[in-house]
């Protein structure tokens, strides 16, 4: 039993507790939008929130993992208003503000490329695909900070085995949703969209690379990705693709957002590595939400056992 | 206007103002209002005011100019002292949390980014600028040694936006703006003297050039 839940009750059907638990940012966005010229519009739209919020809705029975660290949880008002995901604008509290209308029913993700079977999953496929699990990661941003937070999902290899990639498929390249309307913000953040990011295959299909729906027991929040992203606990945040649309199995690597912008910065790989500094600043350290000091920041961040042997042989200071 | 900007009261008013920031970042302490991470709060309001501070402080002489109010001057001591107190909160937010006070290793650090090297090199810049601020060093120094020194603001305002751009990822919007700031006011600057010393050159030459252009 993955989740237990009424069998006719699908991923969408469920009350979205968002709608009272987000009560603060509701109120806050009526006094935004009070203040706006465009009042009546921005009270229209709130009036659709109740039926297009997801986040908030509670999964029962996962599976707990053994990739879970013991670390102190963050919590979640802090993985909640913390967050860069820059479809909804650049400053660490505007994806709270913004994505709370970010319309995530009827989603779907299409699964293209080098496969046998490509094909597009619903939410309720992707639920379906293996039993969901929590697991307490790690997360390391490229800006230097990190929190712990309990993902909930299970390892992306198993929705690769479901469309089964033939052999030409060397890469995997994630891509996110984008539109404009919803996210005007968007056109501030200086890099282009859609946010593309990419692996090699066997990285992800290491089991540590999770297809993450959910968060603290519940799905996800808008502002953390909603409804379905990737979470790579030994790669550097931006790497851990949000709101995914398409998994494209590929033979060459594909282009991505952070590299495309600024490869000198942001690598490729970009794996966690206190031994190769940002140009601009230190990856020694790391400072965790909540701590006043940094902390020495892990190679690999602190997931060397599960995923080292993938770059054996590989000069690290090169491939960043 | 010349009686308010005067009064003893106007310079008591100023200074308070001055404080609010700080009043604020006190206030959000004492009710762990900073966000899910504190230090990062810190030093980005801190690094804000200075900026902004550097700004209102390079605001006087034009403003004194263009406004015909002179008695501004009376303020610009102050708004510099100001910019130099935020910039020394915003200093050891990075030498305490980021570097835990090993002055070692700030100084490593400061060498080998540049972004830290031109933000730690425009409030260095500020430091003499802060301790002849007084009368007796106007005096000291004599005045027109003086103004040069404190030129040295435009190099430190220069360099706090340089340190504000090169912090940002992709969204230069903000840091734009702060060198947009400071950009006119150190163009206006540029002109002033320019214009001055078009109008002076045949003064200091003791005799009335021939003109090249005609007449």
């Amino acid at each position: 039993m993955l989740v237990r839940k009424a069998p006719d009750l699908t991923y969408a059907d469920v009350t979205p507790k968002s709608v009272y638990l987000n009560r603060r940012e509701f109120l806050r966005a009526m006094g935004i939008v009070g203040a706006t010229a465009f009042a009546g519009k921005g009270l229209f739209d709130l009036a659709l929130t109740p039926q297009i919020a997801f986040a908030g809705t509670t999964f029962t029975g996962l599976v707990k993992s053994s990739f879970s660290t013991t670390e102190k949880q963050n919590s979640f008002d802090d993985v909640t208003h913390y967050n860069n995901f820059y479809e909804f604008g650049t400053s660490k509290g505007d994806p709270a503000k913004n994505a709370g209308k970010f319309n995530t029913s009827n989603w779907k993700v299409s699964v293209e490329g080098e496969v046998k079977t490509p094909r597009k999953f619903t939410m309720d496929e992707i639920l379906k695909i293996a039993p969901l699990e929590e697991r307490i990661y790690r997360h390391r941003c490229v800006e230097a900070w990190s929190i712990v937070v309990p993902w909930i999902g299970f390892s992306f290899s198993n929705l690769a085995k479901l469309v089964e990639p033939t052999a030409k498929a060397q890469f995997v390249a994630f891509e996110s949703y984008f539109d404009p309307q919803q996210m005007p913000e968007a056109k501030y953040a200086g890099i282009d969209f859609p946010y593309v990011e990419g692996l090699r295959l066997d990285e992800a299909m290491n089991p540590l690379a999770l297809l993450c729906v959910g968060m603290y027991g519940e799905t996800l929040a808008n502002q953390d990705g909603a409804p379905v992203r990737m979470i790579l606990p030994w790669k550097y945040g931006f790497k851990s693709t949000k709101s995914l649309v398409k998994i494209r199995f590929q033979q060459k690597m594909p282009p991505t957002t952070w590299n495309r912008l600024a490869s000198n910065e942001y690598g490729f790989y970009a794996n966690v590595n206190p031994a190769v500094d940002h140009p601009r600043w230190s990856q020694a350290k790391e400072r965790r939400l909540g701590e006043i000091y940094k902390r020495p920041t892990l190679m690999f961040n602190g997931y060397s056992d599960q995923v080292a042997a993938m770059y054996n042989g590989m000069d690290l200071k090169k491939n960043y | 206007m010349h009686a308010l900007l005067t009064s003893k009261w106007m310079k008591v008013a100023v200074f308070l103002i001055c404080l609010i920031p700080l009043g604020d970042l006190v206030w959000r302490i004492l009710r762990s209002d900073l966000g899910a991470n504190p230090v990062e709060f810190l030093q980005h309001a801190t690094g804000d005011w200075t900026l902004r501070f550097l700004i209102f402080t390079l605001c006087i002489t034009p403003f004194r100019r263009l406004f015909k109010l002179p008695d501004l001057i009376r303020f610009r001591r102050m708004l510099g002292l100001f910019a130099f107190f935020y910039v020394s909160l915003h200093f050891l937010t990075y030498l305490g949390p980021d570097q835990s006070f090993d002055l070692a290793a700030m100084w490593k650090d400061v060498a080998k980014r540049p972004f830290i090297t031109v933000g730690f090199l425009g409030f260095v810049l500020l430091i003499p600028l802060a301790i002849t601020s007084t009368a007796g060093w106007i005096r000291r120094l004599g005045g027109k040694r003086w103004q040069l020194l404190h030129r040295a603001i435009y190099l430190s305002a220069v360099a706090g936006v340089i340190h504000y751009y090169w912090l940002v990822k992709s969204d230069v919007r903000e840091p734009l703006f702060y060198g947009a700031l400071v950009g006119i006011l150190l163009l206006w600057r540029l002109g002033d003297w320019l214009l001055k010393r078009r109008s002076q050159a045949p003064v200091k030459a003791g005799a009335p050039r021939v003109s090249v252009h005609p007449t």
